[in-house]
């Protein structure tokens, strides 16, 4: 088996096969109807459970039940584990579970030469073969000539586990993912009792199918264990081992982007000490987070799925105005229907926490997909001179830490914030060191609850340029509010050109005047030849690719920036400290353009909008441009890579959780 | 949702330092004067109570009223006001709209804020055309309006906003106009309703579509152009002096209402229908009833209250929590777990 996609680029995994690997991607590729995403997670379990560090990317078709078999119905869970730090999901599949015809017409490009797959040749029948447009079966000519192969009929051997259930052959073969589990923990040497007690619970109800499926995985891995499994190269398929991540001390979970940024806002909402209210309405990505959190309620979150996304926001700031942390989250094309409610929250000045799961494209685009092309959308998309904090998680660990940063910020300043993630790390798993709420400092919320001066002053501003918090039902404090411009101080309707000025100011300095931490350097030194500036879900590849660079010798460092808007304070010195700066991105330079314009710093863009995430080789190569004593070839776009990725299917590369510096 | 207290205020109380900036004449004046007349009647808490408003003439009201007060923008009072009451439902709502914010721009978030049945009362001003930015033609602009952008008049039919509010599955519908007497009256029953209360007020637009309401609304035979209904009463209009009494009966066949003469006071041999508040079906009937053959059915056309949303979502919200412990510590570590062994203190 190859050795792993990060320490390796494709070229050498080839000449380096049988070095004992320390990190592995396997991929669960099938129809999307085949229960790949459930596999791929419960493979999750046990790999984290195993004590492997471990990044994920879920990866699944826009419609839900795409029709059986096609190319464009395929669904795949990649996984890359290892024992040591993994900060992406894999450049390239070691490993490739097809689970169909065209899971592996979809897939199979992706995958490392020598690489194994692992194929149902009972679904590699002729409708199915046609139905994935391959002329002739690929298990018969030379397609997988420069694979492992291991060809079994998965859904008979499934039929025949399950047979002593008398389920109908529709409902056995629903098992089969279960079967193809089985066969990957033996592959890795992986206890059953966890995934037997999951199904135990997910079918308690169903006790028949709960044994079934614990049949099929039984069936599985005793398959692994007893039969001869022989590729055409290698030999005898074996069990690999995979040692444990030498990991901090502590308690650990697998978590998810969405389940991270729910909890994280429901540490916020307590440190403010206040109720949270959560105003949704349905969409991809998003959507994860009302789910979350509609389940949370005796943690004093009220959630709310409104009308639209207008609804959404102008509820979560009338719960704000009344006195609850007002929250709500999109993606692109929903965060653009927000945008007025936005500016009214601006004006009025009140706390609110905006969550973006970015997407692909504009309009509808790419719903499954991730991007980070919302940047500008962000920090410059609103009428009029509206400025808002906007911070960005860089892994689904790391959007715990980020939520709450947004909920201290959006209390303390009296403002909206925005809070950046994508589809990947709202999907992805990592695991996470389960962190102690009470180690986190405190903000409570304060009221006002009686006059601020000689009459009331709803606009007068504290030291941080915050106006009072004032809830309706406090006597004596009656007042208007509105997206009309207000005189300073008392917030009457104030048109006057002077108090315009002011206010645009006062709202301009408030946002600037946020505290945001001193930007650290990521891995390398301040000073040096090339700084190398991310944001957002690239932390991993960049990472990686800077960590490899510099072991090569290259004077390379890695900056990643959480805090977008403001900036800190430091940036542009850090910046003007490095010969060169490169800022990969999953969109055409918008982060550059920020940097470029507020430090006037050469910020050279490397940009990817094929859909697909950056690749550490990709990264590594265009880093070596800057030491290749080649003048001009640096930085630009990354070429559309079909071997990355199926076209159908983009995918993802993730970052840790993990402290990195 | 009413303040269990009862406070004792006046007119003057409820009036701010605001100077009120309507058209001389506007109908606006006469509305804002009647809910500030209102609002000490009911015994409400000025503190306790939020004016919320979307974007048009009517809703600068919040700046006029003593209160507390959120001019928002347009359209989306109806789901502002809603993230107001599930943050704090013993706050007193009264939302304030117009034709235009919200029926044309606000016109989804109206009908939900109706069927959630969100407990406030809803104003719409509607003076069948846009104001505040110069008179183009309304969603209730009649067909023919000559606006701006109708030149040559408005050529689409107009929404009929006691029929939308029924549509939507209001439990409350009542209709007033702006000078009318009986106006605090359907205020009163209006906020007497616990659930969300809509009412049409018709406003006259006194520079852009001065008096079209005229044919039911003047004083110069009123009361055989207006039905004041009320629950339990029959549905009677007209007097002797003005050309005798009639009255609404129901025509078993054509399911519809039609005007009978009332001789001799006689309503009951005449087969006037005694209005039922509780009653749909009839409330429908009088929403659309066509004004000219008909006249303009007013007051409460329907009040059958049901569980309010905010009252839905707190019995949720208990049954939810009930028996279960809000510890973080313990959520951020539930699910499969596992540890790394060490010295790290363990947070469950």
């Amino acid at each position: 088996m190859a050795s792993a996609a990060e320490t390796n680029t494709r070229d050498e995994a080839s000449n380096n096969s049988e070095a004992a690997p320390d990190a592995i991607v396997v991929r669960f590729a099938g129809d999307s109807g085949d229960g790949m995403q459930l596999t791929g997670g419960q493979f999750t379990l046990s790999t984290a459970l195993a004590g492997n560090d471990l990044a994920t990317f879920p990866d699944f078709p826009a419609e839900i039940r795409a029709p059986q078999g096609t190319l464009f119905g395929v669904s795949a869970f990649q996984i890359n584990f290892g024992s040591r730090e993994i900060n992406t999901a894999g450049d390239a599949p070691d490993v490739l579970v097809a689970m169909n015809p065209a899971a592996l017409k979809v897939n199979l490009p992706a995958l490392k030469s020598g690489g194994l797959v692992i194929v149902d040749t009972g679904e590699f029948s002729k409708r199915n073969l046609d139905k994935a447009k391959y002329d002739a079966n690929p298990l018969e000519d030379d397609t997988l000539a420069k694979y492992d192969v291991l060809a079994f009929d998965i859904s008979e051997l499934t039929i025949q586990a399950v047979e002593p259930f008398g389920l109908g052959k529709k409902d056995a073969l629903r098992s089969k993912n279960m079967w193809t589990l089985g066969l990957a923990l033996w592959m890795f040497d992986r206890p059953r009792e966890p995934i037997h007690n999951w199904l135990k619970q997910k079918f308690a109800k169903k006790p028949d199918i709960a044994d079934a499926n614990i049949a099929a995985l039984d069936a599985g891995h005793a398959y692994g264990e007893t039969a001869e499994l022989a590729g055409p190269r290698s030999g005898a398929m074996r069990q690999t081992n995979m040692p444990p991540v030498d990991s901090e001390p502590g308690l650990y979970r697998t978590i998810t982007g969405a389940e991270s940024i729910s909890l994280g806002l429901v540490a916020g909402a307590q440190l403010a000490e206040l109720p949270m209210f959560f105003g949704g309405y349905p969409i991809t990505p998003a959507s994860a987070i009302l789910h979350h959190l509609a389940r949370l309620k005796e943690y004093g979150v009220t959630t709310f799925q409104a009308e639209d996304e207008i609804a959404a926001i102008c509820a979560a700031i009338g719960a704000s105005y009344a006195g609850s942390l007002g929250v709500t989250s999109s993606s692109g094309p929903g965060i653009a229907l927000k945008t007025e409610a936005m500016g009214l929250a601006i004006m009025t000045e009140l706390p609110l926490v905006i969550v973006n799961s970015q997407r692909g494209g504009p309009s509808t685009g790419l719903p499954t997909k991730t991007e980070q092309s919302d940047l500008y959308q962000a920090v410059y998309g609103r009428n009029g001179d509206a400025p808002m904090p906007v911070i960005a998680a860089r892994s689904p660990g790391d959007a715990f830490e980020c939520a709450i940063e947004a909920c201290r910020i959006a209390v303390k300043y009296m403002t909206p914030v925005m809070l950046l993630t994508d589809g990947y790390i709202a999907n992805a798993a990592e695991p996470w060191k389960v962190p102690d709420p009470s180690s986190y400092e405190p903000f409570p919320a304060t009221f006002l609850t009686e006059k601020n001066g000689e009459t009331l002053l709803p606009y007068a501003r504290d030291e941080k340029g915050a106006r009072p918090w004032i809830k309706p039902g406090t006597p004596g404090l009656m007042h208007r509010i509105g997206g009309i411009e207000k005189a300073q101080g008392t917030g009457h309707i104030d048109y006057a050109p002077d108090n315009h000025q002011a206010m645009t100011d006062a709202r301009k300095h408030k946002v600037l005047g946020v505290t945001v931490p001193e930007q650290e350097v990521s891995l390398g030194q301040k000073g040096g030849k090339l700084a190398v500036v991310g944001w957002g879900s690239t932390f991993g590849p960049i990472h990686q690719a800077v960590r490899r660079m510099r072991a090569k010798g290259c004077d390379v460092s890695h900056i990643h920036v959480r805090h977008i808007w403001p900036l800190p304070a430091n940036l542009g010195d850090l910046l003007n400290s490095y010969e060169r700066v490169l800022v990969p991105e999953m969109n055409t330079g918008q982060f550059k353009t920020v940097l470029r314009d507020q430090y006037l710093v050469d910020a050279e863009p490397l940009t990817k909008t094929s859909g697909q995430p950056f690749q550490i080789a990709e990264l590594e190569d265009a880093i070596g441009k800057y030491f290749d004593g080649i003048e001009g070839n640096e930085g630009g776009q990354v070429p559309v890579n079909d071997q990355q990725l199926p076209n159908l299917s983009a995918g993802y590369d993730s970052g840790s959780s993990k402290d990195m510096d | 949702m009413n303040a269990p207290a009862k406070i004792e205020t006046t007119l003057k109380d409820w009036e701010t330092d605001q100077e009120v900036r309507w058209c001389p004449g506007c109908g606006d004046y006469a509305i804002l004067k009647a809910v500030q007349r209102t609002l000490p009647q009911l015994g409400v808490d000025p503190a306790n109570t939020v004016f919320i408003s979307g974007i048009g003439c009517s809703s600068r009201f919040p700046y006029y009223m003593e209160s507390y007060g959120f001019h928002t923008i347009h359209g989306r009072a109806p789901a502002l006001a809603t993230g107001v009451k599930l943050a704090n439902p013993e706050l007193n709502i009264w939302l304030v709209t117009g034709d235009g914010d919200g029926l044309s721009i606000g016109g989804n978030h109206m009908m939900h804020v109706l069927r959630r049945n969100v407990d406030m009362q809803i104003m719409l001003f509607n003076n069948e055309i846009y104001g505040l930015t110069k008179g183009q033609y309304s969603p209730t602009s009649r067909v023919g309006t000559p606006s701006p952008s109708t030149p040559r008049g408005s050529v689409d039919a107009p929404a009929n906003p006691c029929a939308f509010a029924l549509g939507s599955g209001a439990r409350f519908v009542a209709r007033g106009f702006d000078v009318s007497k009986n106006l605090p009256d359907v205020l009163k029953a209006a906020h007497a309703h616990r659930g969300a209360a809509f009412i049409e007020i018709f406003q006259n637009c006194i520079v852009y579509n001065k008096d079209v309401f005229d044919d039911f609304a003047a004083p110069k035979g009123a009361e055989d152009r207006q039905l004041w209904l009320e629950d339990g009463k029959p549905m009677l209009f007209g007097s002797e002096k003005s050309g005798g009494v009639k009255g609404l009966a129901l025509d078993t066949e054509t399911l519809a209402f039609r005007v009978v003469d009332v001789p001799d006071g006689d309503w009951e041999s005449a087969g006037v229908r005694v209005h039922n508040a509780k009653n749909r079906v009839t409330a429908h009937l009088l929403a659309e009833l066509p004004f000219g053959p008909y006249p303009m059915a007013l007051g409460v056309l329907y009040d059958d209250p049901a569980p309010t949303f905010s009252d839905s979502v707190i019995a949720e919200h208990e049954a939810a929590s009930k028996g279960k412990e809000a510890n973080l510590a313990k959520l951020l570590g539930t699910g499969q777990t596992w540890t790394v062994d060490g010295t790290a203190q363990d947070p469950v």
